[in-house]
Formats: C-alpha cells, structure tokens, sequence
C-alpha cells in the first residue's frame, strides 16, 4: 500500500522533532530513513506507525486519512531494534500473537493459524524452532522471530526502527541481504530507519536523507551517492574533502592558482569545492591542477590512501590511488577533481 | 587453603605464602563470623524460640484451647478479614500507580511516587491518627456520618481504610523499577499487532511483571496482618469485634494471659516465617526472570 506523510510537524514539549515532513512512498517500495541521531528519523516511522501522534500534519494510507486512525487500526507491521518479543510466550506463539487476539468474528481458525504462523516461520528460515523462547535464541534469531510476528497480520506497511542495530557485524551483514531476499518475495511496503549508510545504500530502493528534524534529499542510492544535492548529504554519505576555493570568469581557483576545473555558470565569489577522494585524475606538471604535500599514505584494503598538504589553501584532502602507486611523504602530488560539486555559504 | 598460589621469596630466603588482597586472616574472618552469628542467634532464633516455647509451656492442649477462645478465634477472623480486603485492593491500586508512572511521562510524576512512598515514611501511629481527625465524632466528616448511621473509625471499615494506608506503598515500589527497566516496546508491539489495551495488559504486561507482583502482594500481606500502629488507635479495641491478631497479642499480654499471648504470637511468627520462605523462593526465581529479561 503507498504511504504518503504530508507536512508533517512534531513538537515533544515544544521541542520541535520534526519540522514540516513530507514524503510519499510507493506502494511495495523498500525505503531508507538514513541520518544521525537525532534526525527525526525514528520518530518519522513511530509517526507513520501510529505510535506517535503529528502535532501537525497528515498520514495518508491509500487514499485514506490514517492521521486519525489507532495504531491497531491502522494494521501495520513493526519491528523494534531490541527486538520486544514476549518473552514469556514460545516462538509460536510470538508469531501468532496479531491472529488470536483478534475478535473472533476476524479470527482465522486455531488449525489456520499455526499453519499460517509456521508458513513464516519457514520464510525467515526458522523451522524446527517454534516451540524455543526467545531467550534461548541467538539476537539474529529474535529478530527474525520479530519480523515473522510482524508480517502475521499482513500488514499494510512493514516499519522497521534499526532492525539491525543490537546485532555484531557479521549478522547484519547476513541479515541485509536477507530482509532484501524476503521484500522482494513478499512485495510489501517497507520502511526502515538506520544511521548505517551502507545498509541504506546497499538495501533501500529509495534513501531518505535527514537532518534535524528534515529532509535532505530523496533518491536512489545512486543519486544520493552520485549527486549529494546539500554540503550535510555530501559530508554525510561516504567520504568527502573540502576545500575552499574562488569563482572567477568560470574558472576555479584557489588564491592566484588556476585548478583547471571550469565552472560554467557559477557566479564569481567564494565557495567550497566537494569531491570525493577517488573521483580525481592524476596529473603531471604544474598548471590546471591542485597540487599537494603528502603527509601521510595508508593501504586500506584495495586502495592507498594518501593524504595531502594543499599549501595555497591551507588544508588538507585525501584521495585514494590504486595500491601500485606508491608515493613517498613529501614528494608533490597534483591531481584535478573528475567529479565534484560547488556549495556557498 | 584459602591462600592464594601466589608465594614470595623474602629477604631472608625463606618462601612465604602472600595472602589474596581481599582476605583476612583467619582469625579476624572467623571473629566476624562468629560475631554475626551470635548476633542472630541473641536477637532473632532465641526471641522466635522463647516464643513457641511460652506457647507450648502447658503442653499442646492447652495451646489449642486457648486459640479456640471466641474473642481469639475472632481476632483471627478479623485479620484474615481485612488482609483479604486490603490486599487485593492494593494489588490493583499498586499496578495501576505503577503502571502509571513507568509507562506513562506527564506532569507531577515525581510528587506522584514521593507520595506513594509518604505511608513508609510517616509512622504508623500518625496514619491511625489521621484517620481518627478525618472520621472522627469532632471531625469534618464526623456529624455527617453520624447523622446517616455510617460507622468508620471503631469499627472495621476504619481498621481496612488504615491498613489499605499503611501497606500501600509495597506492590507499586516492587514494580515500579521493574516496570521502568522493561519499558515500552512489548507494549507497542502489542498494540501494533493490534491488541486491545486490555489484551495488552492481560497477555503481555502481567505476565512480564508476574513475579515482581507475587513478591509484593507477599509483603503487603504480611504487613496487613502484622499492622500494629496505625490498627491501634482507630481500632477502639473493642474484644471479640474490632481487635486483629496483633491487638489480640497485647490485651492478653497485659492480662497476664501468657499463655495464650504467645499462641496468638505464634501464629504471627509462623506467617512471618512461611512469608520467609516464600519470599526466598519467590527471589531465586525473581532473579533469575529479571536476569533473563537482562539477557534479553
């Protein structure tokens, strides 16, 4: 079902959490809500759940107001970072939980219920394991018994708040691709919160950037990568050097220095060069080029990366060459951003 | 050996065992030891003895005769009367209070859980005493419930209101930090799995808190029967009708009824003692589900 947040604002005491929200998400979209703590991300989704309440502001399910509708009304899926499964009930019977409590005239029979509760069991490949309670299962476990026990109800949108945030690395990995695996079998709408980049970049169809309280930028996780459309997204998503640079006659200069980087358009005055550390091109010679000290280099994987000393500037960039290149500290390296972006304050 | 392996070798050559940093020598360990335990034994095993021991003095006969004493035999049904009232009445007002202030953030919270602490901080007999001021013949209320036939203080309607007074505070403290620790998510899950909030509470809640509860009913009844202060001054120590257990103890005390003084003690000691093994029992398996909670 799409889900569509229209202005939304959320004071908590006066405090404002979210400031003026819009957002629509499409019908079996598998969306990101990316940012820092604090970043209203959270209490976007407790708001589009229904735990939460807009101090101004609608939520639309379809073409239906939700903004009015009970958190039971509203049928909707959500799984808790730590994980809040009953801790008193067996895997089962978590699972089964939204079906026998609902009122008997909606209520499948006791023999369809299991079925249906052991059918998810077996989608978030659990089987065998329906009669354990949750503390004798591992956390990627649990948060699969979560997931199954959100998707009993057949909810019209899965809301996930850090679903992978309690667990170590290894199981989030794992569990990533998987979450990605059960979405696209089971086509339903979903939303999760992170502050990992690379687990929105990696699982979402669409990230949602925010930032104190706002949107930054909604996009593919190619554009939000390739095109960072403000300085807090570029900072944000991956790596990023700055450096701070002059407009003139459509050129790019830092003080008297040419760098070669034509900027058609731009007005003249000052502003901040983005790029990423392996968007350049190596260069030789000394004209057209920002030219640096290296200070220190790092092999980090597949890649060295060095960092440079930019006299004319006064700061420091780092850019990533291929392993084979080796440069000693203190020799001169000059390369020219390919890729980059301008931002003014 | 309580030693530790570690040795050393001193100046003069000859090896020495080096004593673990957090023990004592032995005799120091075994005079606190000691001290603790005569402690114990002077002011807790000796009195509990000389109780079943005053009890039993005139044989076991004797001490089923006098407990089948009509005003005794009344003194324990009025006990058992009102434990059965206040009890249950604070088990509710103690989830609720609790439910309250753990789940709930609104204005005037902390006065709202110094108040629930105000009936262990201000002596019993001042609670009995307030009772007396607010029902009393010369109070405000008084001439209004004279007028309409309404017995409160003297009577037992009085003795419940003061125990309700006195144990209140025993459930709600109980479950208050558990429920503050457990927080809000298994109640969200709940709801958004489309719970009612009864069925929230009925399935999810209770059975989180269950042993917390049990642990402070426990208390709480312990303390509705042993009250003593505060039942004292609205009782009106009327024989046969508004005298508890406790009450009982005293009259026949002061009668120089030894006998049967210390039967009726007995039988409060035995509360007192089956309450501390239940209670102990009730802890292994309390830690173990707060534990598991900890774990999860």
């Amino acid at each position: 079902m799409e889900v569509r947040v229209q202005n939304i604002r959320k004071e908590f005491s006066r405090f404002p959490a979210l400031n003026d929200v819009s957002l629509d998400i499409r019908s079996g979209e598998l969306i990101a809500l990316l940012g820092p703590s604090g970043s209203g991300k959270t209490t976007l989704l407790r708001l589009i759940a229904g735990l939460e309440s807009p101090t101004e502001g609608t939520v639309y399910f379809g073409n239906e107001d939700a903004s009015r509708k009970t958190v039971q009304q509203r049928n909707i899926g959500f799984v808790f970072q730590h994980y809040a499964l009953f801790r008193h009930m067996t895997v089962l019977d978590n699972v089964s939980f939204g079906l026998t409590i609902r009122p008997s005239g909606r209520r499948p029979a006791k023999a369809e219920i299991r079925k249906r509760a052991l059918e998810l069991l077996d989608l978030v490949q659990l089987s065998g394991l329906e009669k354990r309670y949750p503390a004798q299962l591992s956390g990627g476990q649990r948060q699969r018994v979560a997931l199954a026990r959100a998707m009993a109800v057949e909810p019209n949108v899965l809301l996930l708040d850090e679903p992978f945030g309690a667990l170590d690395a290894q199981v989030r990995k794992e569990l990533r691709r998987w979450l990605r695996e059960i979405h696209d079998r089971t086509g339903h709408t979903t939303v999760f919160v992170t502050h990992d980049q690379d687990e929105a970049l990696e699982l979402a169809d669409r990230v949602v950037v925010m930032s104190k309280g706002k949107i930054e930028q909604i996009g593919t996780p190619d554009e939000i990568y390739d095109t960072p459309n403000s300085p807090f997204v570029f900072g944000f998503i991956g790596q990023s050097n700055i450096l701070p640079v002059r407009v003139e006659n459509g050129q790019l200069w830092i003080k008297d220095h040419s760098i070669g980087v034509s900027a058609q358009g731009e007005a003249d005055g000052p502003a901040q060069l983005y790029f990423r550390p392996h968007d350049i091109e190596l260069l030789e010679g000394n004209g057209g080029c920002i030219a640096g000290v290296v200070t220190v280099t790092r092999r980090v994987a597949g890649t060295r990366h060095v960092e440079l000393d930019i006299g004319g500037a006064n700061s420091r960039v780092e850019i990533e060459l291929p392993p084979e290149k080796v440069t000693s500290d203190h020799s001169r390296v000059a390369f020219r951003p390919t890729r980059w972006k301008l931002f003014r304050d | 050996m309580a030693h530790d392996a570690t040795t050393s070798q001193t100046s003069s050559g000859n090896t020495e065992l080096v004593r673990v940093a957090t023990s004592e020598h032995r005799l120091a360990r075994y005079t606190l030891i000691g001290l603790a335990l005569c402690f114990v034994a002077l002011f807790l095993v000796l009195p509990l003895a000389a109780v079943f021991r005053e009890a039993l003095r005139n044989g076991p006969g004797e001490f089923l005769t006098v407990l089948s004493d009509p005003e005794t035999f009344a003194a324990i049904e009025l006990t058992l009367l009102v434990a059965v009232i206040a009890v249950p009445l604070n088990l509710v007002f103690g989830i609720a209070a609790a439910w309250a202030i753990a789940k709930f953030e609104f204005k005037g919270k902390a006065f709202l859980t110094t108040l629930i602490d105000l009936p262990f901080s201000v002596s019993p007999v001042i609670s009995g005493l307030v009772f007396v001021l607010l029902f009393g013949s010369h109070s405000l209320l008084g001439p209004w419930l004279q007028s309409h036939g309404i017995q409160i203080l003297f009577a037992v309607p009085g003795i419940v209101l003061a125990t309700v007074f006195v144990t209140f505070p025993f459930v709600a403290r109980e479950l208050i930090p558990l429920m503050q620790e457990q927080g809000t998510s298994d109640e969200e899950a709940a709801l958004s799995l489309g719970a009612s909030g009864w069925q929230t509470f009925w399935y999810v809640t209770l059975p989180n808190i269950k042993w917390g509860l049990l642990y402070g009913v426990l208390l709480c009844n312990a303390r509705a029967m042993g009250e003593f202060g505060a039942v004292s001054v609205v009782s009106g120590h009327i024989r046969g009708l508004t005298n508890t257990m406790p009450l009982q103890v005293e009259i026949l005390y002061n009668e120089y009824n030894f006998v049967a003084a210390f039967a009726v003690a007995t039988l409060l000691a035995l509360l007192a003692l089956v309450t501390l093994v239940l209670k102990s029992l009730l802890e292994m398996k309390y830690s173990a589900q707060i534990a598991a909670s900890r774990r999860h």
